[in-house]
């Protein structure tokens, strides 16, 4: 089953300048009890996506066309309160700065029993429950550190209390929005191989956003490479980063310095910058920086087929075929 | 043939206040670094947040003041040395500050902001216009930058503002702290492309303070690993990546996921988090994370250990199969 099935998902802002279309004709799914990275670089339309998720989205934000479906309702036809009812329940959030997350001048104890508001238990069980879910994570002695306030926390351990939080519920997706980019790394793979325990345990799909490669191959089951606003790629995690099919997932893997082995004075980069998203090029988004460009270019492509489920926009794959 | 930069057990130290008018005494965020560096060549100090490396620069930078041991500039010895005197010798070591926007002040055009140094240093003969242009075309910006503000500009752009002021009075050492930090990969590239590029035709050193181990692999010539305030491992970049010592190193490697979901990995993973320098751990100070405790390690600290073309300081040094992580 699918959790969450985007199609054709179009957002736009109002800017002074005229309409920045941010993602154009956006479609992924994520399965039921897996992991889906979206990897991208900045503006590449990643935090539009997830603020069109949740519904949180900036005042002059619009959604042009499309649907998300969450297990078979859409998302944006919802009514506020319904929509407020899923979202920390059914769908929840995990947020880049762990340091940010908290009120600092509640106890986290205090935070974590009053998120489960909707609950009708007692004190004693609603913090008996926070305290589970803070060993769960991993955080030592969780009872007595339920009286502490955020800033007693280190940023890994607060990161982590934010996960406890997210999965409260128990929901069916967990969205998390570059968790561990404000981390050092020795705690970054402890927070990765948390998440990947916790999702196995209580059976949720995640949707993962991160620019680091690496992260994304050692945690997710699928990959969504975007950019400027549009899905170029999407597959498996081994059938993408191991042949992909578009030239600029193929450029992004080549750019990763945990990619290179030689020692080289001069590492590949991707010349040129992304388009100006107000005044879009017509034909494939990436064409003016690809350097497998040709006449066909000049067309937008769809989403073909390079293998069972991996699909990729580039015009290349119809060529390859029929070669 | 004296070092272009030679630090030796520099200590940097902060008082605490614990409370109202209360001194809870001190904590060493740098405790005891030495290394050296040559010139041309390119250092890098890798670790973690509240290891001390951004102390570390800014002291080397005069930036702050180390209590004990000795900062040598081509032999002359930068602790204690006056603030006046210290500003000379700014057009020789520069620094190039992590937050590429917020070192930039908003209101100053880039033209202004490439050529202070110029004025700070009081050298009113030069054409400024010119000096602009020159500078902005060695990073690879074109000249019509000089009218823009930093608002106008993107993130790597801004680091490149950022190169070009550093580089301004053409100085023989430049401290670069985070240099890719917050830059997305296709633009790394392009930023340690053009310091590789600028240290060969200018022949300057660089002192590059990271925790991205990528970064250190590909550019450095040495490199040092610092865990609370001290160094751990030390020594050739490539040695040190082929065959680490530490296990704090060898950590350090593990934490560096491939892009390869088949990847062979070093599982190697620490426990808990790193302990406050307020309360350092007795013998080896990262006794307290390390996979690979004994007993003595609680209560010895270890002494400096040369192998090969690198140092570390572990009594029980592991080793790197290749598949493996052996314990000694």
């Amino acid at each position: 089953m699918t959790v969450l099935d985007i199609r054709n998902l179009s957002v736009s802002y109002a800017t002074p300048r005229g309409e920045l279309k941010a993602l154009r004709e956006v479609s992924m799914t994520v399965p039921e009890r897996s992991i889906v990275g979206i990897v991208g670089e900045s503006g590449c339309g990643k935090s539009t996506l997830i603020s069109a998720i949740i519904r949180l989205m900036a005042p002059n934000a619009q959604v042009g066309a499309g649907s998300v479906a969450f297990k078979g309702d859409d998302l944006l036809t919802l009514a506020d309160a319904q929509m407020r009812a899923l979202r920390g329940t059914e769908i929840s959030m995990v947020f880049q700065d762990p340091m940010q997350t908290h009120n600092p001048v509640l106890t986290v104890g205090r935070q974590m029993m009053d998120i489960q508001y909707r609950d009708a238990l007692s004190k004693a069980e609603k913090r008996k429950r926070a305290a589970d879910m803070l060993a769960l994570v991993g955080i030592p002695d969780a009872q007595a550190r339920l009286n502490q306030y955020p800033f007693e926390f280190s940023g890994g351990m607060r990161q982590r209390i934010a996960i406890a939080m997210a999965l409260m519920a128990k929901p069916s997706l967990l969205i998390a929005d570059e968790p561990t980019t404000a981390l050092d790394a020795t705690l970054e793979v402890q927070i990765i191989k948390r998440l990947r325990e916790l999702q196995d345990d209580i059976g949720c799909s995640i949707l993962f956003i991160s620019h680091h490669l690496g992260v994304i191959a050692e945690l997710c089951d699928e990959v969504v490479v975007m950019y400027a606003g549009e899905v170029v790629e999407a597959g498996s995690v081994r059938d993408v980063f191991h042949s992909p099919a578009h030239p600029y997932t193929r450029a992004l893997l080549e750019c990763d310095p945990g990619h290179i082995k030689e020692k080289t004075r001069n590492l590949p980069t991707i010349p040129g910058s992304i388009p100006d998203m107000v005044n879009l090029p017509g034909g494939c988004i990436f064409a003016d920086r690809c350097p497998m460009r040709f006449e066909a270019c000049a067309t937008r492509p769809a989403m073909a087929e390079a293998r069972t489920g991996h699909k990729a926009a580039c015009h290349l794959i119809k060529v390859e075929e029929t070669a | 043939m004296t070092a272009l930069l030679e630090i030796k057990d520099a200590v940097v130290r902060f008082a605490v206040r614990g409370g109202v008018f209360r001194s809870a005494g001190s904590i060493d965020a740098v405790s005891g670094v030495s290394l050296k560096i040559e010139a041309g060549q390119t250092y890098g100090i890798v670790g973690e947040s509240g290891s001390g490396k951004t102390t570390l620069a800014r002291a080397v930078a005069g930036l702050h003041h180390a209590s004990e041991g000795s900062i040598l500039y081509r032999g002359q010895e930068l602790r204690d040395l006056p603030e006046s005197q210290f500003r000379k010798l700014r057009r020789e070591i520069v620094m190039m500050f992590q937050d590429p926007i917020g070192s930039l002040s908003p209101r100053l055009s880039i033209k202004s902001l490439i050529t202070e140094p110029f004025r700070i240093q009081g050298m009113k003969d030069r054409d400024l216009d010119a000096e602009a242009k020159r500078l902005l075309a060695m990073v690879g910006l074109p000249p019509e930058f000089a009218s823009r503000y930093p608002y106008q500009i993107s993130g790597g752009q801004a680091r490149r503002v950022g190169v070009a002021r550093a580089l301004a009075l053409d100085p023989k050492l430049l401290i670069a702290d985070e240099p890719t930090a917050g830059l997305d990969v296709s633009i790394q590239g392009e930023m340690l492309n053009l310091l590789a590029r600028l240290q060969d035709e200018l022949g300057l050193a660089i002192m590059i303070i990271t925790h991205n181990l990528n970064v250190v692999r590909q550019i450095t010539d040495r490199v040092g690993i610092m865990y609370l305030g001290k160094l751990v491992e030390e020594g050739d970049t490539d040695t040190v990546f082929a065959n680490p010592r530490h296990p704090y190193t060898l950590a350090l490697l593990a934490a560096n996921p491939e892009p390869d979901p088949d990847a062979q990995l070093m599982r190697i993973e620490l426990q808990g988090e790193p302990p406050s320098i307020l309360h350092r751990p007795t013998g080896c100070e990262f006794h307290t994370r390390c996979p690979f405790l004994q007993p003595r390690c609680s209560r010895d600290v270890p002494a400096w250990q040369l192998d090969g073309a690198a140092a570390h300081r572990c009594h029980f040094p592991a080793s790197w199969t290749g598949s493996e992580v052996e314990p000694s």
